[in-house]
């Protein structure tokens, strides 16, 4: 039987639900940063919400935890302060794309040099459900328990928010299955690599399954995330300069 | 060698934090405090620091939270309009035990209010503001000189108490200029503290900047909290006395009002009539110890650019009631002296 290895950073699993992508993620994270060597002076910036549970025994990494919505400028803060260190902000949909939608605009028209992970799982995980910018058409969640009125609320998707912008690197990828997961941590691995060599700012989106909110089981909901997330949110290298 | 130079308040304000070692800004432009910002976007470069012009106060804190989080001695700034959006972040400064500087150039009057001079703002900069329990030390410096000695004050204090210090300037000191002796370049060491996140060794334990009561405390939060506030209202009251013990009557101002009130100490007492002056310097901790000073008064009289008399409540509580508490304000300028005499005098009928 094949060892099982945890990455270096890694202190143990964390307290995410069955199914969660946040895990996934972070562990990806974690082989990204000791493979390219900056374990050492890396600092993740985490949102309030459950992406934050990588601090609680999981990450041995350092670690700040932002205000809602607030990762983005929080990292940009550490890094301002200490250039040669390696900052990425950790952070949902609800984060980067509703209330901290405009410190993500402005970062990128700026080009800041961070690196950014945005796990994309189309609801509010930590509040219990709701619909958030990314909430596909008709999804119901708890608070459109009809199903996402699209006509009003429209579907954000972060290219057409950034893509014109000044960003370096923008990227979407899934943790489906074993080769889907090997190209998103290729993306991450990039986007990191672009800070080292100064390239400015790199974003990397992770379209994660959610169950407990979904209300699906781990498998349901990583097929929902797979054939009908990646409808309205596409994979791919979408700016890569 | 310090240098004494003519300088506008606000930029000597600029000037000295970098003399504070300070090599980290963001800030959004808002009027009276904006040549912080505009001096600083070519002088900060100049001294090797991080400049950045936010997209909104409240990025503007929340890079300076990052920033005081890996250990830089940062700082924004702001005025009314533009303060009460960092009241987000400067609660999570706060609550994370993270050392900052937040410089509110007050103006006058709530929503837009008006740009000029005011003191607008004492309720949300002594009561904490946002949300939660906590308060933070607000430093009223009145003169342009006062303004520099203030940064690196508000910088040690912030770093001895690991907790957001305010220096509520206003429009006044802001926009005057003073001749000034400014103070020679201190460094900061970024590594000073070792809480502050900069990346760890594989084995050494994270460090994690986060809410305080779950860094360090659970069931002793509240004691941890409470001593912090003690503490601090304890050791750290600051103020001025001017012609109090023999008072009648006790003015009480800060800022450019003090300035006026001063005078107006002189110019009653020429005129026989028995005025004193306490100058907070700290607006909190209130400088409660000072008013033991105020052996013949009668009665108190704020002197303040407002409208509801914001540091009322105040000079009760540090009489204990025990005295009648008049208001000289004045919303489009500092009250004159005769206006302030008159008010003071009718307090003693």
């Amino acid at each position: 039987m094949a060892e099982v290895r945890l990455p270096k950073r890694i202190m143990n699993s964390g307290g995410w639900c069955q199914g969660c992508g946040h895990g996934v993620v972070v562990r990806l994270i974690a082989e990204v940063l000791d493979e390219l060597g900056v374990a050492d002076k890396a600092i993740a910036v985490e949102d309030v919400a459950c992406g934050s549970m990588s601090m609680s025994g999981v990450l041995n990494c350092d670690a700040i935890m932002a205000a809602h919505g607030r990762p983005i400028p929080v990292a940009n803060g550490a890094k301002g302060a200490r250039p040669d260190s390696i900052v990425y902000a950790h952070l949902g949909d609800g984060s980067a794309y509703s209330i901290g939608s405009a410190e993500l605009v402005h970062t990128a028209l700026r080009g800041d040099n961070m690196t950014v992970i945005v796990v994309n799982n189309t609801v509010y995980g930590m509040t219990g459900g709701q619909m958030a910018p990314t909430t596909l058409p008709a999804e119901k969640t708890a608070s459109s328990p009809k199903g996402k009125d699209a006509d009003r609320y429209g579907v954000l998707n972060v290219v057409d928010l950034i893509g014109k912008l000044n960003a370096t690197y923008i990227a979407r990828g899934e943790i489906y299955d074993v080769a889907s997961t090997a190209k998103t941590k290729a993306m991450i691995k990039k986007a990191f690599q672009n800070q080292i060599d100064n390239k400015g700012f790199s974003l990397v989106e992770v379209l994660a399954p959610c169950p407990t909110n979904l209300h699906m089981t781990p498998v349901q909901c990583k097929e929902f995330v797979h054939t009908e997330a990646t409808k309205f949110f596409p994979l791919g290298e979408f700016v890569d300069k | 060698m310090a240098e004494k130079v003519l300088m506008k308040g606000n930029e000597a304000l600029a000037e000295a934090a970098l003399r504070a070692g300070s090599r980290f800004y963001s800030g959004y432009p808002i009027t009276p405090q904006t040549e912080i910002l505009e001096y600083l976007s070519t002088r900060m470069a100049e001294v090797g620091g991080f400049f950045v012009q936010a997209e909104s106060e409240l990025c503007g804190i929340n890079m300076v939270f990052g920033a005081a989080a890996a250990g830089a001695r940062a700082f924004t700034t702001s005025s009314g309009p533009g303060y009460s959006l960092k009241q987000e972040g400067i609660s999570y400064l706060a609550a994370n035990d993270l050392p900052a500087v937040i410089i509110d150039v007050m103006r006058i009057g709530s929503g837009l209010g008006d740009i000029f001079m005011g003191q607008g703002d004492y309720w949300q900069l002594t009561r904490g503001g946002g949300h939660g329990d906590y308060r933070t030390i607000v430093l009223a410096p009145n003169s342009v000189q006062e303004n520099v000695e203030t940064v690196q004050l508000a910088f040690d204090l912030a770093e001895k108490y690991l907790h957001p210090v305010i220096i509520a300037s206003d429009a006044g000191i802001g926009q005057m200029m003073e001749p000034v002796e400014l103070p020679d370049f201190k460094d900061h060491d970024i590594n000073k503290f070792d809480w502050a996140v900069r990346g760890c060794k594989e084995d050494e334990p994270m460090r994690a900047c986060q809410n305080i009561y779950y860094a360090k405390h659970s069931t002793d939060y509240p004691e941890y909290l409470t001593k912090k506030y003690n503490d601090i209202e304890e050791n750290e009251q600051r103020w001025e006395s001017y012609q109090v013990e023999d008072a009648e009557v006790v003015l009480v101002a800060y800022g450019s009002s003090s300035r006026v009130a001063k005078d107006t100490v002189d110019t009653a007492r020429e005129q026989g009539f028995k005025l004193g002056l306490i100058r907070p310097i700290t607006l909190w901790p209130f400088p409660k110890k000072a008013f033991a000073e105020a052996k013949a008064a009668k009665a108190f009289c704020t002197v303040e650019v407002n409208i509801l008399g914001q540091m009322v409540d105040d000079v009760k509580l540090a009489t204990e009631g025990k005295f009648p508490v008049g208001f000289a304000g004045n919303f489009f300028a500092i009250p004159d002296p005769d206006e302030i005499i008159a008010t003071a005098k009718a307090l003693l009928k």
